[in-house]
């Protein structure tokens, strides 16, 4: 074996050995040094997220289990963004509270170990190597949504979430093993050439993608999102928004676009189905929440609903719509509960009509939440309006006009609740507001970085056309 | 930086230098340099239009084309015809206008101004756009700052008129997307790549069956915000819980985007679709008409007349559009123009008078003329020209609208253009009944015996408004012939 090629894996060597650095500081560092941790984790991932940027060549391992190419490099990318972000985020919350518990070091551990699986699970050529990242991405996730363990809300949200993905894990091997019973292999490969429509397949297909809505928290497979959220530390319920939907969806949309292409006429229907009852129950639920955490849940519910009208065309442009909208929705929804995080952090406060005249006290930090709401309500000139824009121009150049209507008519309704946090923020006057504070740096710049993302990536046609020119790259 | 970019780029400017002022001063002084700017060039954007049309005979002159999203094939494309530069010096003279109304604004004046301005910036840009992907973008721009600016800075029951309009305009805007995809996926249909822009897809025969099914979408999109019956809820209760300067921007400007963008897009680059749909929307606008003409008479708060007033007005702008001839098109834009200036020119009385006495209830007002000579004397003048007195304004367009209808020689045209007709009467009554009961008569209520006179930025406002009233209504002429030159093409594709 050539050792030029374990190149191809230079993402997770990378963060593996960043996790063994942080692994080896734990060990050796004195009790007074465990503060430490946090800036030199921090540092550590900015270089790997930097180097994330250099150019690298396509190519597999291992016989065609572990894939590489140019698509996979640039949501890998996204994802490390993300998780910066993220880290930046908790920063001053895992500072304050988790570093007296002597707990920060598993924190960003468990994190990173999740991240490492999503990495694996996206970057899979065969089914096995598949189910290994999913579950390595999920089961550090347990762990930090019973982070908290003073609060009996988080261990309840971290049971919730281990047996409920456990058994969806488990459905999507059962479907797996369905798929190789037909075919007699695993490899992506393989299976997308001998791949024929018949009962066995079909319901093995549904099986797994039983399985994967379940991380995407598409409906009827949506039940533990918003309990699950609202226990979970807040940082843990953006990863889970963002990077972990994020990466299940990438992984979907290339399995539905290669593998399981020749099962099309039925998964289209499915599909279709699930996209209008996913937007319009994760929209009829988030009008009526009250805790910031499970608005942002539910919320997130309908936007997953939104992100299947682009697989709908099974093309170029529906690959490239998916991606560009998921990379758009990770700065959106980390400037949301970014915001969320630091007046939680600073007062406590989680619900809606704590936030009234929030305006009037701290205006940066309303003026981002704006942003970002407005970008999930897909308002322009914001990031969010590109993304479903295309999303539904993707629909549309297959003839969904239904769909595209019932989505359209489902933002409107999504418009309805954001406009409530808003109404909260700016229109309303309360003199018992949350008082003015100052966020700390790694916040401010976990802040303004989500911030930049939001006002920057759609109005930036070229980020759309490298992702457009990746994806057709990708799919011929 | 070409001409029609700095109507765009002005406003946004204006709007950054706006977030580090300071204090009161500043924001007023540099608001209204930013506006004042944005009014001078839109005036030498009529003479370079005038200028340039001499020797260019496209259907868009001044045009640019940027290539933005090169896989959808989305420009920024932007040009104007007589139509365009009308209106880009009617939201000129409104918003500029709406500065000089809106100086005493005392709640966060910083954020008002700067929500007025991205507001403007947004309608400017929608009039100069020739892409269809840009001008939904401006338009969604121009209509999301409603929501902060009246519910914010509102009276009444401001969050639920805020919220109801919105919602409205953003359902309207959402069917007016769907239109938009089926208008670009069958921009092909002639064997060329899919496109967005206009005058590109007018070059198209889109199979007649998608112009049927989409027409409607992209109609009623964009005659929603123009007041279009039984769409037209969210105007009475928006414009009267909205602040001053919004109800005049908002009435004056914003609903005129309406009846351009179904001139401009729904009917141009959908023929057949138009001419399969007219009888339907005609029945819709007639009913419009009467019914808006009908509900100012009802009314008792002078905001609610003014908003039923322009829902009457502005379906006669639709009314006349379906007529599909050119004498009633260049009565509906003369119209548009004339409305978007009168109806202004309204609601910054109605604030005016309503500044000082603190109630817009019609009974509780009454003999304001020999208190508030200056507002009287403007109030009266506005009454007559709103409905239709030779001289000003509205009589130019109404004669045109009517004209043009009466050219149909059918019996189903005929009888709406009659029952259409007969709501000048009733425009009559509700602004003679109005102007007469608070101006004239007694005074009712004593307090009102002494108010503080109209202010020298009150008087800048008005007399600004004004002025263009009086010129379209003595000199008619020049600005007909320069909108009838340019509907030529675009009734071209209809017949």
């Amino acid at each position: 074996m050539n050792w030029n090629e374990l190149l191809l894996m230079r993402f997770e060597l990378g963060l593996l050995a960043i996790i063994l650095a942080i692994l080896v500081f734990e060990i050796f560092a004195s009790k007074k040094q465990k503060g430490s941790i946090i800036p030199f984790a921090l540092i550590l991932f900015t270089i790997h997220t930097l180097i994330g940027f250099l150019p690298l060549e396509d190519g597999s391992l291992f016989g065609g289990m572990f894939k590489s190419n140019t698509l996979l490099y640039y949501f890998k990318n996204v994802l490390n963004v993300g998780v910066l972000i993220i880290l930046l985020q908790s920063a001053d919350w895992l500072k304050e509270k988790i570093v007296q518990q002597n707990k920060a070091t598993e924190f960003i551990l468990l994190l990173l170990s999740s991240l490492l699986g999503m990495y694996y699970m996206i970057s899979s050529g065969h089914f096995l190597m598949f189910y290994l990242g999913l579950e390595l991405a999920t089961l550090p996730v347990a762990a930090l949504v019973a982070y908290e363990t003073s609060k009996r809300e988080s261990a309840e949200a971290g049971v919730k979430y281990i047996l409920s993905s456990a058994l969806a894990s488990g459905t999507a091997l059962f479907g797996i093993s369905f798929l190789y019973a037909t075919t007699g292999n695993l490899y992506f490969d393989v299976i997308a050439t001998t791949l024929t429509a018949s009962n066995l397949s079909v319901l093995g297909f549904i099986l797994f993608f039983s399985g994967l809505a379940f991380k995407i928290s598409l409906a009827p497979f949506h039940f533990w999102t918003a309990d699950v959220y609202e226990g979970a530390p807040i940082n843990v319920a953006s990863y889970l928004s963002v990077i972990s939907k994020g990466a299940a969806v990438i992984i979907l949309v290339i399995l539905l676009f290669t593998v399981l292409k020749p099962l099309l006429p039925f998964w289209s229907k499915i599909i279709y189905i699930v996209a209008i009852a996913t937007m319009t129950i994760g929209n009829l639920f988030a009008l009526r929440q009250q805790n910031m955490k499970r608005f942002l849940a539910f919320s997130s519910v309908a936007q997953a609903g939104f992100i299947l009208l682009g697989m709908l065309s099974v093309d170029e442009l529906g690959l490239a719509t998916v991606l560009f909208f998921v990379t758009v929705y990770i700065f959106s929804n980390l400037g949301a509960f970014g915001v969320v995080q630091a007046i939680s952090a600073k007062s406590g406060k989680e619900n809606i009509n704590d936030y009234e005249g929030l305006y009037r006290t701290n205006p940066k930090l309303s003026l981002l939440l704006m942003l970002a709401l407005f970008s999930l309500a897909g308002i322009p000139p914001l990031a969010g309006f590109f993304g479903k824009f295309f999303l539904y121009a993707a629909a549309a150049s297959k003839g969904y006009y239904v769909l595209v209507f019932i989505a359209v008519v489902n933002a409107t309704i999504s418009l309805y609740y954001y406009l409530l946090v808003i109404r909260a923020m700016f229109l309303r006057k309360n003199p018992d507001a949350i008082p003015h504070f100052n966020s700390k740096f790694y916040m401010k710049l976990g802040l303004v970085l989500s911030a930049i993302g939001i006002l920057v990536a759609g109005l930036y046609s070229p980020l759309y056309e490298y992702i457009f020119a990746i994806s057709t790259n990708f799919l011929n | 930086m070409d001409i029609l970019t700095l109507f765009v780029i002005v406003p946004m400017v204006t709007v950054l230098i706006l977030v580090f002022a300071k204090n009161l001063k500043q924001v007023r002084l540099i608001s209204l340099v930013g506006m004042a700017i944005q009014f001078a060039m839109s005036i030498n954007l009529i003479f370079a239009y005038l200028k340039e049309r001499a020797v260019n005979k496209d259907i868009m002159v001044f045009t640019q084309d940027y290539t933005w999203f090169e896989s959808f094939n989305i420009h920024y494309a932007i040009g104007v015809d007589a139509i365009s530069v009308v209106m880009i010096a009617l939201t000129a003279i409104v918003v500029l206008a709406g500065v000089f109304i809106s100086w005493k604004v005392d709640d966060l004046p910083k954020e008002f101004f700067i929500t007025l301005i991205i507001l403007s910036a947004g309608v400017f840009g929608f009039f100069i756009s020739l892409d269809l992907f840009t001008l939904f973008v401006f338009y969604e721009i121009a209509v999301i700052p409603m929501y902060l600016l009246i519910g914010i800075w509102g009276s009444g029951p401001k969050e639920f008129s805020a919220m109801k309009l919105t919602l409205m305009l953003m359902a309207a805007s959402a069917l007016l997307s769907v239109g938009i995809f089926g208008i670009y996926f069958n921009s092909n249909a002639d064997g060329g790549a899919l496109t967005f822009n206009i005058l590109e897809i007018a070059q198209v025969n889109i199979p007649v069956a998608a112009q049927n099914l989409f027409f409607p979408f992209v109609f009623i999109g964009f005659a929603v915000i123009g007041a279009l019956f039984p769409f037209h809820t969210w105007s009475p209760s928006g414009h009267a819980s909205a602040p001053t300067a919004v109800s005049m921007l908002h009435a004056g400007v914003l609903m005129k985007l309406g009846g351009y963008g179904v001139f401009r897009i729904a009917m141009y680059l959908l023929p057949q679709g138009a001419l399969n749909w007219t009888d339907f929307f005609l029945v819709l606008a007639t009913i419009g008409v009467i019914y808006g003409a009908f509900g100012a008479i009802m009314q008792k708060d002078l905001k609610y007349i003014n908003a039923y007033a322009s829902v009457s007005h502005l379906s006669l702008v639709l009314f006349a559009l379906l007529m599909l001839n050119k004498t009633a098109w260049s009565g509906a834009i003369i119209q548009s123009l004339s409305h978007g200036l009168l109806t202004a020119l309204f609601f910054a009385l109605i604030g005016m008078v309503y500044g000082r006495t603190h109630t817009r209830d019609i009974a509780k007002l009454g003999g304001i003329m020999k208190t508030l000579p200056f507002i009287g004397a403007v109030y009266v003048i506005t009454g007559l020209a709103y409905l239709g007195l030779p001289g000003f304004s509205g009589f130019v367009a109404e004669m045109n609208v009517f004209v043009g209808a009466f050219e149909h020689a059918d019996i189903f045209r005929r009888i709406l253009t009659i029952i259409v007709v007969s709501s000048i009467v009733v425009t009559a009554v509700y602004i003679l009944r109005m102007v007469g009961k608070i101006m004239m008569g007694p005074l009712v209520n004593e307090e009102h015996a002494a108010l503080l006179k109209a202010t020298w930025y009150e008087k800048v406002g008005l007399v600004l408004l004004l002025i263009p009233v009086v010129i379209i209504g003595t000199m008619p002429y020049g600005l007909s012939e320069m909108i009838k030159e340019s509907i030529a093409p675009f009734l071209e594709r209809l017949l």
